[in-house]
């Protein structure tokens, strides 16, 4: 059954109360319309408290699910170590340990209708949406043949047919273009829905809380989800956030928000189905999904700023290894039919090398497109 | 043609292009019931109703944004600052998303999205309200920026910038919007973005001025008009892209050229068409190119200090003089 749980139901009395207490000459709070009880409301998604058939997922798309799943670890463990051969240069941010988002965040969306913008951690979300590995990983080695040209990276991943609107590389500057997305969706009168993923370390930016406003204050079919990965880059939730509990920032902005534990990749896609029931409706919401990431901020990055018991504790949440689990516990397939899956995987992460490695790089020439839509814009030299 | 304010032709651009366009829509602050912080958009929320006529809340950077993802998905906004001075809250959607998105995406997504609204000095504002922000803005590629002088050409401008498909940065100003003027009726009226206009011609020095500065060099061109020199007045409306062409082909005729620009000058709009002429026509050039900026500093608020700080027609008549060797 679907179990999330009310944690306080208390509604919030008032939006405006314009009641007026005096007693005794001394003005109650309630004059200015304050709510004395104030609580926050929020759902949470536990680990483990929905199984496939409650969400309506299919055997099939359970295995298609853990196939995607696999494809985004076994991409970026290869883009590491093609990093470390200095194929791939800049920043490359590794979503390894966040997986069961981008992938239960993708099952509950119409694909190519809805959209997706997210900051620089952007290879899991855009596989998740099937973004064509071989680009994907053309577009880390630089060449032509990448979704951007060659002139994104990895932090600049777009897909413009299946809505995937970035990769954006200034924390949280995208949060209010998601918003403006959802905008759109509501001004042409679909009933589409825009989700804006971002980090612990992001909400702390004016942008998130502009937006957020703005969101709520025009009812925009807009989801905002705070990936809290517990650091941002080296400095811990609890160093950054005053209120170390992201999802009670939604109280500000008089929207729905949930917690979910972000290990589990039912529990973010019930999360998510419910969050998108409500934004078709207009109704902006805040998620916050826990998660952790394996790997360091970046590739410079030593990680001195955890502890390895803490690492190891975590690496047992592996949200691909609960998922291998559930499906062998369920008898979804057996552990030959998963080890095929992840051949397969395997080899077309293989072939994706190989075909970044075949793309030409961009002609010098190419520096002058894809700036202005004007053919003939007369560049300085 | 009727002769309008500023303000009404700009208000005339936005509300003949909405009607034409249904995925036009206006949002800024105080533009909607308000009826506009300098009545540009009077009228509009009446004619449009508030699913295009957008009051926000005052959040420069939460509604450029959302302006920014609005365009990015298919609509094409017009966003209005209240004055310039406040697109620094917004810069880094301006600079880092709607110049670069398109470039970084490898050009999968087109950004069709104007920012207006007045730009440099209104009179004793102090520094936070009275800068030129358009050579800032226009070191950016993937902008485009427009400033105007007059009723006509704001008109005709803002419907190219409306209908173009790349950002347009389109700049007024508080000072002019009372300026009458007469103005094309023509519903397709469009100057093209990026053609610098002759307004006076001339053969002995070229001024060149936008925006107020316009009329700062028509009144330097008034005075040496009466001494009996001849000077020619552009007015490049476009300050990128620029209409360098126009600009070398005058400087070529008259051998000399003064610049006007109210930024300060240090990298200045001012400072970029110098080296392009010193480059260009080297070999044209009878004295060296001289400029008559803003001071070197913020802007002050004592009257006098206000006026002096302010390129003046008196400066730009004696920087003239000086490259026509007249004094």
């Amino acid at each position: 059954m679907a179990s999330e749980t009310k944690k306080k139901t208390t509604k919030r009395t008032t939006k405006r109360a314009s009641t007026a207490a005096k007693k005794n000459g001394v003005h109650e709070q309630s004059e200015f319309g304050v709510a004395e009880d104030l609580k926050v409301s929020f759902n949470t998604y536990q680990a483990g408290a929905y199984t496939h058939t409650e969400l309506g997922i299919s055997e099939e798309r359970v295995l298609a699910m853990y196939e995607n799943m696999l494809l985004q670890r076994r991409f970026e463990e290869r883009a590491a170590q093609m990093y470390g051969k200095q194929k791939i240069a800049g920043f490359l941010h590794l979503y390894i340990g966040q997986e069961a988002i981008s992938t239960g965040t993708a099952e509950a969306m119409r694909i190519g209708e809805d959209s997706v913008i997210t900051a620089y951690r952007d290879h899991g979300i855009g596989l998740a949406l099937g973004m064509d590995t071989n680009a994907c990983m053309a577009e880390l080695f630089g060449k032509i043949g990448g979704c951007s040209r060659g002139k994104g990276g990895s932090m600049h991943y777009f897909d413009a047919k299946l809505k995937m609107m970035g990769g954006h590389g200034i924390v949280g500057a995208h949060i209010p273009v998601g918003t403006g997305i959802a905008f759109a969706n509501k001004y042409k009168g679909e009933d589409t829905v825009s989700i804006s993923f971002f980090g612990d370390g992001a909400i702390h930016q004016g942008a998130f809380h502009e937006a957020a406003n703005l969101a709520s204050l025009y009812d925009l079919p807009a989801i905002f989800v705070v990936e809290n990965n517990q650091y941002a880059m080296g400095t811990a939730v609890e160093r950054a956030a005053a209120e170390p509990d992201l999802y009670k920032q939604a109280l500000s902005y008089d929207m729905t928000s949930s917690l979910v534990n972000g290990m589990d990749v039912f529990s973010v896609n019930k999360a998510m189905q419910d969050h998108i029931a409500m934004a078709r409706e207009n109704k902006p919401s805040l998620i916050e999904i826990r998660t952790y990431r394996y790997r360091g901020h970046s590739m410079s990055d030593p990680g001195n700023y955890r502890t390895k018991e803490e690492m190891d504790a975590k690496k047992d949440e592996d949200p691909i290894l609960r998922l291998k689990s559930y499906i062998l516990e369920n008898k979804l397939a057996d552990i030959g039919a998963l080890d095929t899956i992840d051949d397969n995987v395997k080899a077309e992460v293989m072939e994706s090398v190989e075909f970044a490695e075949n793309s030409p790089f961009p002609d010098l020439d190419t520096i002058y497109e894809d700036i202005y839509t004007q053919k003939d814009y007369p560049f300085l030299t | 043609m009727a002769e309008l304010q500023l303000r009404e032709a700009i208000r005339a651009a936005m509300v003949e292009e909405m009607q034409r366009d249904e995925n036009i829509f206006l949002m800024g602050e105080e533009v909607a019931e308000y009826n506009g912080a300098y009545k540009v958009s009077e009228g509009m929320l009446d004619m449009f109703g508030p699913k295009r006529v957008i009051d926000t809340p005052i959040a420069e950077n939460g509604f450029v944004g959302l302006g920014i993802g609005a365009a990015m998905n298919g609509l094409r906004p017009i966003i209005e600052f209240m004055t310039f001075n406040f697109s620094m809250v917004a810069m880094d959607q301006i600079i880092n998303n709607v110049a670069k998105i398109r470039y970084m995406s490898g050009g999968q997504f087109k950004f069709p999205i104007v920012l207006r609204g007045p730009n440099g000095a209104a009179g004793q504002l102090a520094a936070t309200h009275n800068t030129s922000f358009e050579s800032i803005f226009s070191t950016i590629p993937g902008l485009k920026i427009v400033s105007i002088s007059n009723p006509d050409d704001a008109k005709g401008l803002l419907k190219s910038a409306i209908r173009d498909d790349d950002p347009v940065l389109f700049m007024e100003s508080e000072k002019m919007y009372g300026m009458k003027g007469e103005v094309s009726d023509d519903p397709d009226y469009l100057i093209p973005i990026g053609k610098a206009r002759v307004a006076r011609e001339g053969k002995d020095v070229t001024i060149i001025g936008h925006n107020k500065s316009y009329w700062v060099a028509m009144k330097a061109a008034e005075m040496l008009v009466s001494e009996g020199f001849d000077p020619e007045v552009i007015d490049p409306r476009t300050i990128r892209p620029l209409d360098l062409e126009t600009i070398i082909a005058s400087v070529k005729k008259t051998n000399r050229c003064v610049i006007v620009d109210e930024s300060n000058p240090y990298a200045s709009v001012a400072s970029e068409i110098g080296f392009l002429i010193q480059r260009e026509a080297f070999d044209y050039l009878d004295a060296p190119v001289l400029r008559v900026n803003a001071k070197d500093t913020p802007a002050p608020y004592a009257k006098n200090l206000i006026e002096f700080y302010m390129p003046s027609a008196e400066d730009t008549y004696k920087a003239c003089r000086q490259v026509l060797y007249a004094n």
